[in-house]
């Protein structure tokens, strides 16, 4: 068993999940006798695709050009494509992000390939493996086989531990993969992203607001919680549809499904497709001043009290902890 | 222009999920299906293009005669014409995407709309691979979308922002929330869906690459512990997070 693990970079740093990708390509390698070779495209992206080697890659390659440091789907996926035929690996590991979920579909469709999204789980059963993935935003999970000769797969990030690097520094070979202009049939000719700020979907830490924050404007101190916490601002449905939030901050069936290490829900009720969403995290706390909302059924701590006196003590405290 | 929208009956966000017999898949009894929240955007996008730049705009569905429900639902938004590609058969992404594909093939849309994923599978695969077996552009999870003379413009979502990504037309796309505010049928519309056809198409039979062995419920959660009533509990709430979670 070959595995090619596509180590994801944004603005030549890589990303976590390329950490997370490259370890699981490993777990799975020392169970099945395998290979871990590892990809890395972008612009000068062979400096930074070294470190990978303590991860557990064998083989590093970079594919770069200056072209490549904006992602392009039809580059990118003949790119992952092509190395995978050469390279004759039969697993293709990617990352589920918004670049790895946009990628995966059309590699899978070069290499004739099945495909599992989002899984939260590999596990080699008789030298097969088989991938656990959330179903109706996580009110049910499937496990799946895939039956074709080449398979790929796409993790969730934040699930899949990394672990750390045993120091041990792999040698990087460039790959050359001829790309023509038509090759580059999209683009991305712009990024906007808002700087040091945690997204839900890979954020550790989840501090989610609801319906019972009462306004839009008393999110600060749901964002100030998030900030002494170093994690992320969620919201409600609820709360995304008054226009009080965002929605790439909606946690839930028509948002984003999280699996944090914590998640405070704070003035959430926890309607079932909220609930959905979220349910799979480590730790859940609930802050609600309605003793029976369905939110307690799945929190791990609760307080039952006005979110908006509880909230800012809360903050405090934290800070006193943490030394902030 | 010459508009395609592909969309899915799927079960209501609000719907509770427990499994059918053969643990395989969910038990649909009593289940309310409506048309894939996403593609709601899709077909609004796709009837304001068609209103700005006239054309016909064709709403196609995978599945068995229940999607002619969500199809309707579709007529009613406006859409000139309805197809039901009529199969019910178990079918992973690869499988959907390629009876979408060999329809849509023949039709030669200039813009293919799908919803960015559906909420029953989640694979939010479809869309994508139809681009790659047609040999078209496609940008996934839009939020923002502009045409002018065949050069499109579109804004993605991606963590912890956006991205600006430039093609050309033909070309595939799928909505995310936020795309636009989806119309509500108008009463004539729902009563003019009622009459018109549904054109029915049997696709060929496709091989399922990424098969369900199993589903099941995940492991359930239990109520903990509640801490406290008032401000007074914060600090032992914190006490558990850091000592017994060992989260902070």
């Amino acid at each position: 068993m070959k595995i090619l693990a596509l180590a994801e970079q944004r603005d030549n740093k890589l990303k976590k999940s390329a950490f997370e990708v490259v370890r699981t390509a490993r777990t799975i390698a020392d169970q099945t006798g395998g290979e871990v070779i590892a990809l890395v495209i972008g612009d000068h992206v062979q400096a930074i695709a070294g470190e990978l080697g303590g991860y557990g890659a064998a083989k590093i390659l970079a594919v770069e050009q200056p072209k490549l440091g904006k992602y392009s789907a039809t580059a990118y996926a003949k790119i992952i494509a092509e190395t995978a035929k050469k390279e004759q690996t039969d697993i293709l590991l990617l990352p589920a992000t918004a670049m790895g979920r946009d990628s995966a579909p059309r590699v899978a469709v070069k290499l004739d390939a099945g495909l599992a999204s989002d899984c939260i789980a590999l596990k080699v059963d008789n030298g097969t493996i088989i991938a656990t993935r959330p179903v109706y935003a996580g009110k049910a999970l499937s496990e799946i086989k895939i039956n074709s000769a080449v398979k790929v797969f796409t993790l969730r990030p934040n699930v899949f531990p990394a672990g750390t690097s045993n120091g041990s520094a792999a040698k990087v070979e460039v790959l050359d993969i001829p790309l023509a202009e038509s090759d580059f049939a999209s683009l991305v000719i712009e990024t906007a992203q808002a700087s040091g700020k945690v997204d839900v979907a890979e954020a550790d830490i989840i501090v989610s607001g609801g319906r019972g924050m009462k306004g839009p404007e008393n999110f600060t101190i749901i964002e100030n919680l998030a900030g002494v916490l170093g994690g992320a601002v969620g919201a409600s449905r609820a709360v995304v549809d008054a226009g009080w939030r965002p929605h790439n901050e909606q946690v839930g069936q028509t948002g984003k499904t999280v699996s944090p290490s914590l998640y405070i829900a704070v003035a959430i009720s926890g309607a079932i497709q909220h609930l959905a969403g979220m349910s799979s995290s480590k730790y859940i706390v609930a802050i609600n001043k309605d003793k029976d909302a369905p939110i307690f059924q799945i929190a791990d701590y609760g307080i039952v009290a006005d979110a908006l006196d509880i909230v800012p003590a809360l903050t405090l405290e934290m800070k006193k902890l943490l030394g902030k | 222009m010459k508009l395609a929208v592909c969309i899915n009956h799927v079960p209501d966000t609000a719907a509770k999920i427990t499994l059918a017999q053969d643990g395989k898949n969910i038990d649909k009894t009593g289940v309310t299906f409506v048309l894939n929240p996403y593609d709601e955007y899709a077909i609004e996008e796709c009837l304001r293009l068609k209103e700005k730049n006239t054309g016909e705009v064709i709403a196609i569905s995978l599945g068995g005669d229940s999607h002619k429900e969500t199809l309707r639902k579709a007529l009613a938004m406006g859409v000139d014409k309805a197809v039901l590609l009529k199969d019910d058969s178990p079918r992973d992404s690869f499988a959907v995407a390629r009876a979408l594909a060999d329809y849509l093939k023949g039709i030669s849309a200039d813009i293919i709309f799908f919803g960015k994923q559906s909420v029953d599978s989640d694979n939010a695969a479809v869309g994508t691979m139809v681009a790659e077996m047609l040999g078209l552009p496609s940008v996934s999870v839009v939020v923002k979308l502009e045409i002018a003379d065949g050069m499109v413009t579109a804004e993605r979502e991606i963590e912890g922002g956006k991205e600006k990504v430039q093609t050309r037309l033909p070309a595939v796309f799928s909505a995310q929330k936020g795309l636009n505010e989806p119309r509500y049928p108008s009463l004539k519309g729902i009563m003019s869906a009622k009459s018109k056809p549904i054109e029915e198409v049997v696709p060929s039979p496709s091989q399922v690459k990424a098969e369900v062995l199993i589903m099941r419920k995940p492991p359930s959660k239990n109520a903990g512990k509640i801490v406290g009533t008032d401000v007074s509990a914060v600090p032992e709430l914190v006490r558990l997070l850091h000592e017994e979670a060992k989260v902070i």
